[in-house]
């Protein structure tokens, strides 16, 4: 137990001053990193390594991560199918009206009840926090029928209202947190010299809170980029279809060629990944952010 | 004209026509600000709310809403009371819950503590385990059912030829309880990369010089553990357990896309049997109550948890 002892010790941080613990106390603390590297990771290889796989009809067997013959032609077959580079560019441009829509709807939010006085401010926010409380889901049905009934189903109207709204509440939350750390002597300044709250908003808080607007950014995008059942419940016409629904879709079509479907799921993760590499440390300061105000 | 920002509540109350005057003009300037979210809010968030009060009450008519009959609390009746569907769905959701929730808690906690450790390669590390948590249910589902494909699948080739613990291949998918392994681990994989990154930055908060000075005080190892960085994560701790609460009440696509509630209904959640009443039997009535009794439940737990883990820790 001894060992365990000095592992926890060192997790502490007991340690970081300078202390170190026992030699072998580092490696056990990889080994045991890269077992649990390699179960993360494993489910991703079998994936990838299945659209790699030139059999279009069976299921590799023995299952392998290194198919013999790889070939790309499951993904061009994937890319190639109808509607699949459409699905794509639909995506990313109801995704990306979205971030832009959530950025002016969150941002003066955020401002008005973080730097402004007005009359019910406390009892409107009260509102803001209780239905962050709800999960959203529970409100499928009605949604859908005040959607309907506003004539926004089957139009990206819809999901970008849907989007938009879902995440008003938490992301008006999140920067108001974010808003109210800032130094406000900037702002007085500004005001000083004849600044209004727009100047202040727009030149003064804005610009220094490129962060979290980051952040902002990149969760609302994943959130809409991976929307489900909204995309499913409201998308009709074939052409505004989104993503998801495209490779769920050809799932329904092609259940059985695992290599073809797992080359479209591949081509749907890459932005995800991509954009998780490149913004990691905006996906980490978002999280922190959620954690200490929670 | 120059607004001023920020007011100064003198000792002495201003008349009441200065009040008003003063709150309307605040209103002018704020009113463009929160307006366009409160407005969003309001009708998309708040009124199907009152709406699916409103719609639990009925007999819903899709087709003509106002043609609806009302039925009182029928649904909620029929739901707690004459459908053991609905039982199964709830006992489903919460053995979700109860499993999924305690493990990545631990899990993401061990990876965190693991990180903290290390010295070299965290940010590499830390990108591996989230990798799950940025792709999105639909792939992985799709992932895990293969994974857990009966016959030949890797699952089964690995229990069955490579480790020998079973002698048959199971059909994970269709019958209840290997369904739900599935369903579980999927759960659990997809969300340590997210208690890691939480814990690992309410671990990196905690000034080293206090772990220092207890041991200097002859603290041990466990001790130090149990006093001082288990109270430390408190507010992380609760953070967590409220999110990952509500979201495994809010479990519905993996579910949808591994077993569709099958079979016979027996894997269902409430969130599925809520769209199950809903879109194939077109009973919206009964649906919104479903997802009304769940928004319930799940509102009750996050006040309960914050009740029992409140507390500030001070050092």
């Amino acid at each position: 137990m001894l060992g365990i002892r000095e592992l926890v010790d060192r997790a502490q941080g007991a340690s970081r001053g300078g202390r170190t613990g026992p030699r072998w106390t580092r490696p056990l603390v990889y080994a045991l990193l890269i077992a649990g590297a390699i179960i993360m990771v494993t489910p991703f290889l079998f994936m990838v390594a299945t659209a790699l796989n030139p059999e279009r009809w069976i299921m590799p067997y023995p299952p392998t991560l290194f198919p013999e013959n790889a070939t790309l032609a499951n993904f061009e077959r994937a890319w190639n199918e109808a509607g699949f580079q459409r699905y794509v560019l639909n995506s990313a441009a109801v995704s990306s009206v979205t971030v832009l829509l959530t950025f002016v709807v969150a941002t003066t939010s955020a401002f008005a009840f973080a730097r402004l006085r007005f009359p019910g401010k406390e009892l409107i926010f009260g509102l803001y926090l209780v239905t962050m409380m709800i999960p959203d889901m529970i409100a499928l049905l009605p949604k859908f029928t005040v959607l309907r009934d506003f004539g926004l189903t089957d139009s990206w109207f819809g999901l970008w209202a849907i989007y938009v709204s879902n995440g008003v509440a938490f992301n008006t939350f999140l920067l108001r947190g974010f808003f109210e750390q800032l130094p406000r002597d900037l702002e007085d300044a500004t005001q000083m010299d004849g600044g209004g709250p727009w100047t202040i908003f727009w030149r003064v808080l804005l610009p220094l809170s490129r962060p979290a607007l980051a952040t902002l950014a990149v969760f609302t995008f994943l959130g809409s980029w991976d929307d489900f059942w909204w995309a499913r419940l409201l998308l009709q016409n074939p052409d505004l279809r989104t993503l998801p629904i495209g490779i769920a879709l050809f799932f329904n079509a092609h259940g059985t060629q695992w290599s073809t479907v797992f080359a479209a799921t591949t081509l749907a993760v890459v932005p995800e990944i991509v954009l998780f590499v490149v913004l990691q440390r905006y996906f980490v300061s978002g999280m922190y952010a959620g954690s200490i105000r929670g | 004209m120059r607004v001023p920002l920020v007011t100064i509540s003198g000792a002495v109350a201003p008349p009441r026509r200065l009040e008003t005057t003063r709150s309307l003009r605040q209103l002018r300037v704020a009113l463009p600000f929160m307006l366009p979210g409160f407005i969003l809010l309001l009708v998309f968030v708040i009124y199907p709310l009152i709406r699916g009060l409103q719609m639990s009450l009925y007999d819903w008519n899709l087709m003509a809403p106002s043609q609806s009959t009302f039925v009182g609390a029928r649904n909620f009746v029929r739901a707690l009371t004459l459908d053991p569907t609905f039982w199964v769905a709830t006992r489903n959701t919460v053995l979700y819950a109860a499993i999924t929730v305690p493990s990545q808690m631990l899990l993401g906690l061990g990876a965190a503590l693991l990180l903290n450790a290390a010295i070299r390669g965290r940010p590499f590390f830390r990108a591996l385990y989230y990798l799950p948590v940025v792709t999105s249910w639909l792939v992985v589902s799709y992932v895990f059912a293969y994974l857990f494909t009966g016959g030949l699948g890797p699952v089964n080739y690995l229990l069955v030829n490579v480790l020998h613990v079973v002698d048959q291949p199971i059909d994970w998918l269709q019958e209840t309880w290997t369904a739900e392994v599935p369903i579980n681990l999927l759960g659990i994989w997809k969300g340590i990369g997210w208690n890691m990154v939480i814990f690992l930055a309410a671990l990196q908060s905690i000034p080293a010089d206090l772990q220092e000075a207890a041991a200097v005080d002859g603290a041990g190892t466990w001790q130090r553990f149990r006093f001082i960085t288990l109270p430390l994560l408190r507010p992380a701790v609760l953070f967590v357990s409220i999110m990952l609460i509500i979201g495994a009440f809010n479990v519905f696509l993996s579910v949808y896309l591994l077993t569709g509630g099958g079979p016979e209904g027996s894997t269902e959640v409430l969130l599925s049997y809520m769209y199950t009443q809903a879109f194939k039997y077109l009973d919206f009535g009964y649906g919104t109550a479903v997802g009304l009794l769940m928004g319930i439940a799940v509102v009750t737990l996050s006040f309960l948890q914050r009740r029992m883990l409140r507390g500030s820790v001070q050092y």
